[in-house]
């Protein structure tokens, strides 16, 4: 747009200089009027796409995409902004939350962003937000990456077009978690946060598994099947419970489960539920990359009483999964320093904050602490807060029966059995 | 060729849900035949996935023995109704076929799926591509529904259910249910009806 006023403004100046010329010169003129008017067109039918900017300016003008973000810093809100240009984040499922997400960070201006899909846009996924109907059939992944480069060329967008619970897409996805060319002094893995915004158990499991031996910090959410509540969860490997320490919590929709119809549909949805779930999914991303506010462990969302359960959930010391463990016992061992340190941390900052901030009150406003937060042992079901349920029961107790003798170590076995299989599929 | 036993009513299979969503996913509801034939499926005891190495073999050895007990047990029992054989040497892709009998006609589909990274932990998800979009108790790719009839009878039992577990408790009742509606519905033809009689 600003090229075409400017063009404009150029067409005008050229008409008043051909005024005040000798007709001799007037076709020259002519000439350079018709060159500018030719530039007009081009510039309305090519797409308009910003170029890079290397710095986040906080200058406050109509052209300058960060200044209502980098304002957050002059409000005190958050002490350095800019560091969003640092901080990699998975997105691992570009559906109805994930796409959404994606999209407030690469607004937000964060750095590198890695999509994970194997889906394909269709028009039954219009109901949701982001994709656009020409998309249909596109990969989910490159239809995201189209967009959100031209919303901000800014970020380093990744696709990865495959179905991480098979063995060979789970590898590449463990490999490109590790990937630090980004960022090479990053300690750790080489993304800062990893967000599954897939629609099914075993893909979150899959996460769980790759983030608990990885020791990535992650974030779970989703959806309910009948579109009306979700939740999002932090997962910092064995500092909170994992995935598979205890079967999934659900939002109860609080109205009777006899009165839902299920026959028929798999799944509902809508893009109000999913647009509020990405809504607090990044907001919590954003507190947790940028320091500031409380990063929530468990928040729920009702959408039918508009109730907003939250929880906190501690490991499981007989977790099934044995990179969960191996985290648990690794947490043990650096607690006491790190809560020394927090501690320690805490009393300077109360120092600073002695001085009383407002010397008369004279309204006796007071502010009430409500840090009480549940905090649960998730082996223990019967105490989960009210409006959360389990969405799967609990594996039965069960102990290993001894191995049916010392044949079974033998590889020649598994090929004899293959061979019966194949003899009784034969006839 | 018979009627598979295995024919759980849509109605029982409801019935069933909801006593799962009540938090007790028990063998309550489902019918007597269906129940005897999964105690003979034998159990399985290793927990290991595909990336566990020499425990997944471990594992394996114990899906065979369990698939080839079932498939004796449903031929023994004129009730032979799928075939499936591994499709990789890491047995982690399987394919294969399955069958239902309705109206005495043999409706049949490919079956395939993949053992997840994350398996037994989750199950397999299993696929019929043919009816991929013909029903809307399937998600993307043609994987059937299982969440309410299999997945918290699966989550239970882990470790000892396995392939001839999902097949008998989550693919069987499956048919049994969808079949009969997508063809009373016209969404799918017998294959003798499909191709135009060239014959006059």
């Amino acid at each position: 747009m600003a090229m075409e006023v400017e063009l404009k403004e150029m067409l005008d100046e050229i008409q008043s200089l051909k005024q005040s010329l000798p007709d001799s010169s007037k076709s020259s003129i002519d000439k350079l009027q018709l060159y500018v008017k030719h530039l007009t067109d081009l510039v309305k039918s090519a797409p308009v796409r910003r170029p890079k900017l290397k710095d986040m300016s906080a200058e406050v003008v109509d052209s300058n995409p960060y200044s209502r973000l980098m304002a957050l810093q002059r409000m005190g809100i958050v002490e350095n902004y800019e560091r969003i240009r640092e901080y990699s984040v998975a997105i691992v499922g570009i559906g109805g939350v994930g796409s959404v997400a994606a999209e407030m960070l690469t607004r937000c201006g964060i750095g590198r962003l890695l999509l994970y899909d194997y889906d394909k846009v269709e028009l039954a996924n219009m109901n949701r937000l982001f994709f656009r109907p020409e998309q249909a059939g596109m990969t989910k992944t490159d239809a995201a990456v189209q967009t959100l480069q031209d919303i901000n060329p800014d970020v380093v967008l990744e696709s990865y077009t495959l179905n991480i619970t098979t063995v060979q897409g789970f590898e590449t996805f463990m490999s490109s978690l590790g990937n630090k060319t980004f960022r090479p002094e990053k300690e750790g893995s080489g993304v800062d946060l990893v967000l599954s915004c897939v629609d099914n158990y075993e893909a979150r499991m899959v996460v769980n598994q790759a983030c608990n031996e990885l020791n990535q910090t992650w974030m779970e959410s989703g959806v309910s099947e009948d579109a009306v509540s979700g939740h999002i969860q932090l997962l910092i490997p064995g500092e909170t419970a994992c995935f598979a320490c205890a079967p999934p919590l659900v939002v109860a929709s609080g109205v009777d489960e006899r009165t839902l119809k299920r026959e028929g549909v798999c799944a509902a949805s809508l893009p109000t539920t999913m647009g509020v779930v990405a809504g607090l999914l990044v907001q919590n991303t954003l507190k947790y990359l940028l320091k500031f506010g409380h990063v929530s462990p468990y928040l729920g969302y009702n959408s039918l009483k508009d109730y907003f359960p939250t929880m906190e959930m501690r490991p499981n010391p007989q977790c099934s999964n044995a990179a969960c463990l191996d985290r648990q016992k690794e947490y043990l061992l650096v607690k006491p320093a790190r809560d020394a340190a927090k501690a320690k941390m805490e009393a300077e900052a109360l120092l600073v904050a002695e001085g009383p901030l407002h010397a008369d009150n004279e309204w006796n406003i007071s502010i009430v602490d409500d840090s009480e937060i549940d905090v649960k042992d998730v082996s223990s079901s019967d105490t989960l807060p009210e409006g959360l349920t389990r969405e799967l029961p609990i594996a039965d107790e069960f102990s290993r029966l001894p191995a049916s003798g010392p044949s079974d170590m033998s590889m020649d076995d598994l090929e004899e059995l293959r061979k019966q299989l194949e003899a009784l599929n034969a006839d | 060729m018979s009627v598979p036993a295995e024919s759980v009513s849509l109605v029982s299979r409801i019935h069933l849900a909801f006593d799962l969503r009540r938090g007790s996913p028990t063998m309550e509801g489902w019918d007597p035949n269906t129940k005897s034939t999964l105690t003979k499926i034998p159990l399985l005891t290793v927990k290991a996935g595909p990336r566990d190495g020499g425990a997944w073999a471990q594992r394996l050895k114990e899906e065979y023995r369990a698939l080839i007990a079932y498939t004796q047990m449903n031929k023994s029992n004129d009730n032979d109704w799928f075939r499936i054989s591994a499709a990789n040497s890491e047995g982690t892709r399987w394919i294969g076929k399955c069958w239902y009998v309705h109206n005495l006609l043999k409706y049949e589909f490919d079956l395939q799926f993949d053992i997840p990274v994350t398996y037994p932990a989750t199950a397999p998800e299993l696929e019929l591509p043919q009816l991929d979009g013909k029903t809307q108790k399937m998600y993307r790719g043609g994987k059937i529904c299982l969440t309410l009839h299999f997945k918290p009878l699966w989550a239970k039992n882990c470790p000892r259910f396995g392939i001839a577990h999902a097949l008998c408790l989550g693919l069987a009742p499956w048919l049994a249910a969808e079949i009969p509606i997508l063809v009373d519905s016209g969404m799918i033809k017998h294959k003798d009806d499909a191709a135009p009689s060239t014959e006059t």
